[in-house]
């Protein structure tokens, strides 16, 4: 690896469970710990931290009926931003993501993923839900433009002590861990950044940059914005 | 520095007695609340613009007009006239009266409002907002300053010819500020034109209005209308004053906890914490305020809110009592202390006069004789040499 990868990929562990121990908590926890001995076993480093969304969950209230974003969420928002990697992993609820996660994920910036790896995991009482991750969490994080990993992680009660979910948490690991080394995020970010839609302040505030060259800036200082038609 | 109030002009439930208040009613208070801030030794009342309950001022030239009849220094002021919905022309027109009958003790914010819906009512789309905004802003600005205005734009009928009257007071247009909370359009355009900006400072922590104060004191700068510091900022904020603090926190919780907008959202202890708002004595208000001037350096207008949420009339005068009375003239003493002497003064009818006449006297236009067709054509001005560009046939 090159001199860079001796700054150890921050990867963000976001868990919408509500007990604890939680199973939620504890599958994202095998993923991330599969996500670092991968790396360690290739002479790289991962740093974890963590996103507990049960002590976040007033203020996703409060964010989602107001413009207030609390302490807890300021600081969320910038470990998110700044994350290599994320392991999201919701309870299943009536055959959705819980609430309080897929809140979560609504009241962050259109932009503050984008391009990002993903692990996309769930847990439930019963297999019957096994589709919610690809047919409700996907498109969450498809709208949020994030990289997700092709393998979701899913675990129903029976699944806990079955090989079948020990290999898959290892597909997903492999999976996250090529693509945070592949660097492609970072390069979108670098590329292409400014092709996707942004606000003034979005992207959790870091979003700042001004193009005085629009068709509205210069409407804003006294020209027209569309040109005109000759008569 | 400029100290002032400014009203959402909601009619709203009081959460303690119950009862609303009617229409006749809190018209009445908003005249009483206006004069009361001048008889406390503020300086500006504005008031904002809406046209759908629980809301009552449609018509804010007209309210304003009759508070500036009432008082003899208040600024009459707006926050904000909907600069997207309403016709400049009309604009010109209302605003341009106003100031000669507060004899130039007026100005105005304009804005983008925050209902949807007022848009079709004016035939309108909102998908054109911003555009609508900054196009009406700039004939707008060519309406008070040229007597006779040739246009064309996207989104109102061309004129030709056409003199917006009155001329402005002293033929000197009046003072415009920008009120934006988050579109660097609206920012940029404050600055190209030289005019003021104001943030709005109520629902966000200070740090998120300061970029856009930022880049509007240095494109300010980038246009040579003066520094970063003679750039002419204005704030919003928020208080809930009584001479204990915790007399303040108790009397003032019910309103919070049902206000429109936030009630029933962030704990009043969150909302004070992350955002402008400070419920407590007169010190507490004075050492939140003061942050403000070092956050975003010298300024020159702030103004508060302390009538909205259902907050009886009595409640209102007792507030502006603690605030013209206790709060305010430390704040002008301490922040006068602070002040960069290179910062911009609050702009005044009378600085602007003295800015575009010197000693000499002030153009007062007057007309040509009406030549029976209505219509005022090249010179409507008996000092003037304007001239309309008709289209020619060639």
């Amino acid at each position: 690896m090159n001199a860079e990868a001796a700054q150890p990929y921050r990867l963000v562990v976001v868990s919408g469970g509500t007990s604890d121990p939680s199973s939620t908590r504890m599958l994202a926890d095998r993923i991330a710990d599969r996500v670092a001995s991968l790396a360690e076993a290739r002479d790289e480093k991962v740093a974890v931290s963590v996103i507990d969304l049960r002590e976040l969950a007033n203020e996703i209230a409060t964010a989602l009926v107001s413009q207030l974003m609390g302490p807890k969420m300021t600081r969320a928002i910038e470990l998110l931003g700044a994350a290599d990697a994320i392991v999201a992993s919701a309870p299943v609820y009536k055959a959705a993501p819980s609430g309080l996660f897929s809140s979560f994920f609504h009241v962050l910036d259109n932009d503050l993923l984008i391009a990002k790896p993903v692990v996309l995991a769930a847990t439930a009482g019963t297999a019957r839900h096994a589709l919610v991750v690809d047919e409700q969490m996907r498109s969450l994080f498809a709208y949020l433009r994030t990289m997700t990993v092709p393998t979701s992680v899913f675990a129903a009660t029976e699944d806990w002590n079955s090989r079948e979910l020990g290999e898959r948490i290892d597909r997903a690991a492999v999976e996250l861990l090529l693509l945070v080394e592949s660097g492609f995020a970072e390069k979108v970010r670098t590329e292409s950044w400014k092709s996707y839609q942004h606000e003034y302040g979005s992207a959790g505030g870091t979003e700042l940059d001004i193009d005085l060259s629009t068709d509205l800036m210069r409407l804003a200082t006294g020209g027209s914005a569309a040109p005109r038609r000759k008569p | 520095m400029q100290f002032g109030v400014f009203s959402v002009s909601d009619i709203t439930r009081d959460p303690v007695s119950g009862t609303t208040p009617s229409e006749a009613e809190r018209i009445d208070a908003i005249v009483k609340i206006a004069v009361k801030a001048e008889e406390v030794g503020l300086d500006v009342f504005a008031i904002g613009e809406h046209h759908n309950p629980p809301f009552f001022s449609s018509s804010p030239t007209t309210l304003l007009a009759h508070i500036a009849a009432l008082t003899e220094r208040l600024i009459v002021t707006t926050a904000t006239t909907l600069i997207t919905t309403n016709d400049p022309v009309r604009l010109a027109e209302e605003y341009a009266m106003l100031q000669h009958l507060s004899k130039g003790r007026m100005d105005l914010m304009l804005g983008r409002g925050n209902t949807a819906p007022v848009y079709p009512w004016f035939g309108q789309d909102i998908r054109q907002g911003l555009p609508l905004a900054l196009e009406n802003y700039n004939l707008l600005h060519r309406l008070w300053r040229e007597d006779v205005v040739d246009w064309e734009g996207e989104f109102r009928t061309p004129l030709q010819g056409f003199t917006s009257t009155p001329r402005p007071l002293d033929d000197t247009p009046p003072f415009v500020w920008h009120g934006s909370i988050r579109t660097p359009e609206i920012a940029e355009q404050a600055a190209f034109y030289g005019n003021g900006f104001f943030a709005n400072h109520i629902f966000w922590p200070s740090s998120h209005s300061k970029r856009l104060i930022d880049f509007y004191r240095r494109r300010f700068e980038h246009y040579g209308h003066g520094t970063q510091a003679q750039a002419v900022v204005g704030l919003g904020g928020q208080a809930y004053i009584a001479k204990r603090s915790q007399d303040a926190v108790k009397e003032f919780r019910p309103y919070f906890d049902e206000a429109p907008v936030y009630g029933n959202g962030p704990s009043m202890e969150e909302f004070t914490k992350g955002t402008p708002l400070t419920v407590g004595s007169p010190q507490e208000v004075i050492d939140k305020t003061l942050t403000f001037q070092e956050t975003f350096g010298d300024y020159q207008r702030q103004l508060f809110l302390l009538d909205h949420a259902g907050m009886p009339l009595g409640m209102v005068l007792d507030q502006l009592e603690l605030l013209g009375g206790e709060v305010v003239p430390v704040l002008r003493k301490e922040l006068a202390a602070r002040r960069d002497p290179g910062a911009a003064e609050a702009p005044t009818h009378a600085s602007l006069v003295a800015a575009k006449y010197g000693d000499a006297p002030a153009r007062q236009p007057r007309p040509n004789a009406n030549r029976g067709d209505n219509v005022t054509g090249g010179s409507p001005y008996q000092d003037g040499d304007a001239q309309a560009e008709y289209p020619s046939l060639g």
